[in-house]
């Protein structure tokens, strides 16, 4: 069996024994940084904007959902079924559909939708991103298929960092199937090195920080 | 400060260069310096070694080794040829241990010469005097390996009457690399093509190195352009007076 | 002779246009790197590279309990592992599952281990290609070429070659704006996305604590292959493994500045298994294929072990003077540039391409900017000494060894080594000549040919170092 085979092959090239324990591995390097939240959404906003995405900060939940029903006046909108954007009242809006919890017609929505809105269960301050864990309220195909990725979260959810994040998050795998770090728009530039926005991915993205 | 140093002025300096090797003696004296230079002394095995021969590399390190035994500082006009010696004859000799030794020892002995003079010497003025424009090349194993980067340009910086002017890509291989340069002559010359550009925006008329193998790729190049900038090893801008 | 064998590059050396967009391309890809990785943006960056070569070097060391490790972990969340001695493995497993799941279409992200193993041109021969959705992979997919760069694959095509290849290929009318272009991709390749069956992913790392896949994009091209097919096949070497989730946090870090200067790509995935209860879309199985191919062997060899570290951030390609002279195609296999001249000897033999090793001036750039601190030079030295042992057992090379061995001896013999000096120089001419540019015919061979090809020879002095020492007045002693 290829399996018995590659193992012996590893152990003989590195003089191990089956069951044998492993060395001691380094310490993980994990050095988070003391910021306020006024900082971190600062430096949130002036990453994600170099990466020409657009961030909106708000005081209040209704402001959110204006700023959202905004984006998806006469347009097809589709939400993930984040209890968040719920309690902001973006699954209120007419243009906005939600509630799929069905692959297939998920899926339809998706594809047809103009305009992506979820939450995000945490934002990395120093690089931009959201991170998102697939589950029963967050499906994937919301913020990949729709041309426009709206995300409307909570400023405590901002880590200062990758550092922070697996800090809190050692082991993602006990949460969730996927967990997702998304930075910025879709894009690329592998035709003549010359930068396009929107390749498969969302090229256009908003983040709404209540 | 007094003491004696060795020259080991390496076998392209003494066949091809052997005013490289002067003005480095001169330099070294006039820091106060008792320079002698065993006569016994070749090559450090770097060709040998780079194109793929460890046996003749190895013997010809032997041979290096015996010369400058009783040697209190080693002192080379070249990074590539240091480098050999202080990071590279352990790989020779992994496998013999008293050799190993004997490597190990001279290591901390052997010195480039930009490097000797501001870090043993601690002189940035020796007093040296040249009209020119120049640009400094940063040699590879000077700069990967030895980490010589400031050292010469701080040099440079005091000789009197000379302007420097910092190219773009400095820091770009040469193409010389040895065996490589006859190897590959196409890719090598298209290196040194671009350096030569890099040097030519300068405006510069002279380039100065710390490695006469780069000089010698570099002014090959020049010369066959018929451009009239010059090479100068540091060593020789250092002696002018 | 001396030169022997090596290859001239003439044909990408005397193209302009394809100079000049490997030099811009890889030069800009230095400065973002560069912006991103000094002191001011980022001051850990050694400590993060000392940390990254730590953690390769334990877990390649301890290897198969992190390979156990990582298949149990998979396999509590529903995934399966299949591991592989090599690409046929890889391919037959592939085509098995696709007649078992009658899949008619299988979209596919970038992976270079795919390519190592010509998994596309392979998988075919079984009655299904896979469709590469990476923009520079479908490019070139569509001209069956070998991509030219580990991050930019298309690299060496301008917009008015991959016009006419949409056109050809796709029928679409020509279209020469990259924007526009890049429309019609996104919109061929959604309809393979929504319609496929399969999707075939690499991975950049595999986290042996989670039993997790870890895939770093920009395009969203893998989000979208590993999220709407129903199956999601991972590709991976061995040696792609890290022990936890939180080692991420330093490779991560190094991954994105060293390759293209982005602190994170857009789209970072990681992906344990398949869609779990209650989650909505993902999907139903979930595979990671463990690759050998030949990775074992190079495991073996304790020196050159490192060469395995390797995260495939491109780095060391930008960096490298001969790449950025001779391009991605005139390296013998996928892997190009200088990670590609150490691994490639290593896999398939110092037979396979014995010049390879030997095409580099050894400068030292490469390890410079590695992530993980291989020292390429070293192994390339290494590969050049078995290289040079190789031909010795076959017979070949036998003058350059003999000359070697000459000059061994000389050096060793100072009163020879002067002698042939002196020989040389009365042989060469005079100074008063200045620089040389040619030499008498008889010389004409052999180094002193290749060297006189390009550029001038020194003038030889009328006197060595030596001799002029000899009849030095020596400086008044203190």
């Amino acid at each position: 069996m290829s399996r018995d085979y590659i193992l012996h092959k590893v152990r003989t090239a590195v003089g191990r024994s089956a069951g044998q324990p492993p060395d001691p591995p380094p310490e993980p390097r994990l050095r988070v940084p003391e910021l306020s939240t006024e900082q971190r959404i600062e430096m949130f906003r002036a990453r994600l904007e170099s990466l020409a995405g657009r961030v909106a900060v708000v005081g209040a939940p209704s402001e959110a959902r204006e700023y959202v029903a905004a984006m998806a006046a006469g347009k097809r909108a589709v939400a993930s079924n984040a209890p968040f954007l719920t309690a902001c009242g973006i699954t209120s809006i007419p243009e906005v559909r939600s509630g799929f919890r069905e692959p297939k017609a998920l899926l339809d929505a998706c594809t047809a939708a103009d305009v992506g809105i979820t939450s995000a269960d945490y934002a990395l301050a120093d690089t931009g991103t959201l991170v998102m864990l697939s589950s029963q309220e967050e499906a994937r195909a919301v913020s990949l298929l729709p041309p426009v990725h709206v995300a409307v979260i909570r400023r405590e959810s901002l880590l200062t960092g990758l550092d922070e994040l697996f800090s809190l998050v050692p082991e993602p795998d006990t949460l969730s199937s996927s967990m997702v770090l998304i930075t910025g728009p879709s894009r690329t530039a592998d035709i003549e090195q010359i930068l396009v926005r929107g390749v498969h991915g969302p090229g256009e993205i908003h983040v709404v920080i209540v | 400060m007094s003491g004696r140093v060795s020259l080991f002025v390496t076998c392209i300096v003494d066949q091809l260069f052997p005013r490289v090797g002067l003005a480095m003696a001169e330099v070294l004296e006039w820091l106060g310096y008792r320079v002698d230079f065993p006569e016994a002394q070749t090559c450090c095995g770097q060709p040998a070694f780079n194109s793929g021969y460890r046996a003749e590399a190895r013997a010809v390190a032997r041979h290096f080794l015996e010369v400058f035994e009783g040697a209190e500082y080693v002192v080379v006009p070249s990074g590539s040829c240091t480098s050999m010696i202080t990071h590279h004859f352990a790989d020779l000799f992994r496998k013999d241990p008293a050799w190993l030794e004997r490597a190990r020892r001279m290591e901390t002995r052997v010195w480039e010469f930009s490097k000797f003079v501001l870090e043993v010497a601690r002189r940035e003025d020796v007093g040296a005097r040249l009209d020119a424009v120049a640009t400094y090349h940063d040699s590879c194993h000077a700069l990967r390996e030895l980490g010589v980067k400031e050292g010469p340009r701080r040099l440079l910086s005091r000789v009197r009457g000379l302007t420097l002017r910092e190219m773009n890509r400095a820091e770009e291989c040469c193409g010389f690399g040895g065996t490589f340069s006859v190897k590959f002559p196409e890719v090598s010359g298209g290196m040194a093509e671009t350096k030569i550009d890099a040097i030519l925006e300068t405006g510069a008329d002279l380039v100065v190195s710390i490695d006469s193998s780069c000089l010698m790729q570099i002014q090959g190049v020049l010369s066959r352009a018929g451009s009239p900038v010059r090479t100068m090893h540091l060593a020789e801008v250092l002696a002018s007076r | 002779m001396l030169t022997g064998s090596y290859p001239r590059f003439t044909e990408t050396l005397a193209d302009p246009s394809l100079q000049l967009a490997i030099y811009t391309a890889t030069g800009r890809l230095m400065d973002k790197r560069r912006a991103t990785v000094m002191p001011e943006a980022l001051p850990d960056y050694q400590e993060l590279r000392n940390q990254a070569h730590l953690l390769k070097k334990h877990t390649l060391e301890n290897l198969d309990y992190y390979l156990e490790q990582f298949q149990a972990a998979l396999q509590a969340r529903g995934g399966k592992v299949v591991y592989c001695k090599e690409g046929s493995e890889v391919v037959e497993f592939l085509a098995g599952l696709a007649r078992e799941r009658r899949a008619e279409v299988i979209v596919k992200s970038k992976s270079m281990t795919t390519e190592e193993i010509h998994f596309n041109e392979r998988l075919a021969e079984f009655g299904v290609e896979p469709v590469e959705t990476d923009l520079g992979e479908y490019i070139i997919q569509l001209t069956h070429q070998r991509p030219y760069h580990i991050v930019a694959p298309a690299l060496h095509m301008t917009r008015y070659d991959v016009a006419r290849v949409f056109q050809e290929r796709l029928g679409v009318e020509n279209e020469t704006e990259p924007e526009k272009q890049t429309r019609i991709a996104r919109r061929m390749l959604r309809e393979k996305f929504l319609a496929a069956d399969i999707g075939v992913s690499g991975a950049n790392f595999l986290v042996a604590g989670s039993g997790a896949v870890v895939l770093v994009e920009n395009e969203g091209n893998a989000r979208m292959a590993t999220t709407l097919p129903k199956v999601h096949v991972a590709v991976a070497g061995i040696e792609k493994m890290i022990p936890r989730a939180q080692d991420l946090a330093v490779f991560l870090k190094l991954l994105g500045r060293s390759g293209t200067g982005q602190p994170l790509t857009v789209y970072t995935s990681f992906l344990t298994g398949p869609r779990r209860e209650g989650e909505v879309d993902g999907p139903e199985e979930f595979y990671v294929v463990l690759l050998d191919n030949g990775r074992t062997r190079l495991l073996a060899d304790r020196e050159k072990r490192e060469s395995l570290f390797c995260i495939r951030c491109g780095a060391c390609l930008n960096h490298c003077p001969v790449y950025r002279k001779i391009g991605g195609h005139s390296y013998p296999t996928t892997y190009s540039g200088p990670i590609g001249a150490i691994l490639t000897p290593q896999y398939l033999g110092a037979k396979h391409s014995p010049w390879l090793p030997f095409a580099s001036s050894l400068c030292g750039a490469c390890a410079e900017v590695c992530p993980v601190k291989i020292d390429i030079p070293k192994i390339l030295l290494d590969l050049r000494s078995e290289a040079v042992k190789a031909k010795r057992k076959d017979g070949e090379n036998r003058v350059e060894a003999w000359s070697f061995k000459i000059w061994a001896w000389i050096m060793r013999h100072p009163r020879w080594y002067e002698a042939a000096g002196l020989a040389a120089r009365a042989v060469l001419g005079s100074e008063d000549e200045g620089w040389l540019r040619r030499v008498p015919l008889w010389l004409r061979v052999g180094p002193l040919k290749e060297w006189l090809s390009r550029r001038d020879l020194p003038p030889p002095p009328e006197r060595s170092f030596r001799q002029l020492w000899r009849s030095r007045l020596p400086a008044r002693e203190e």
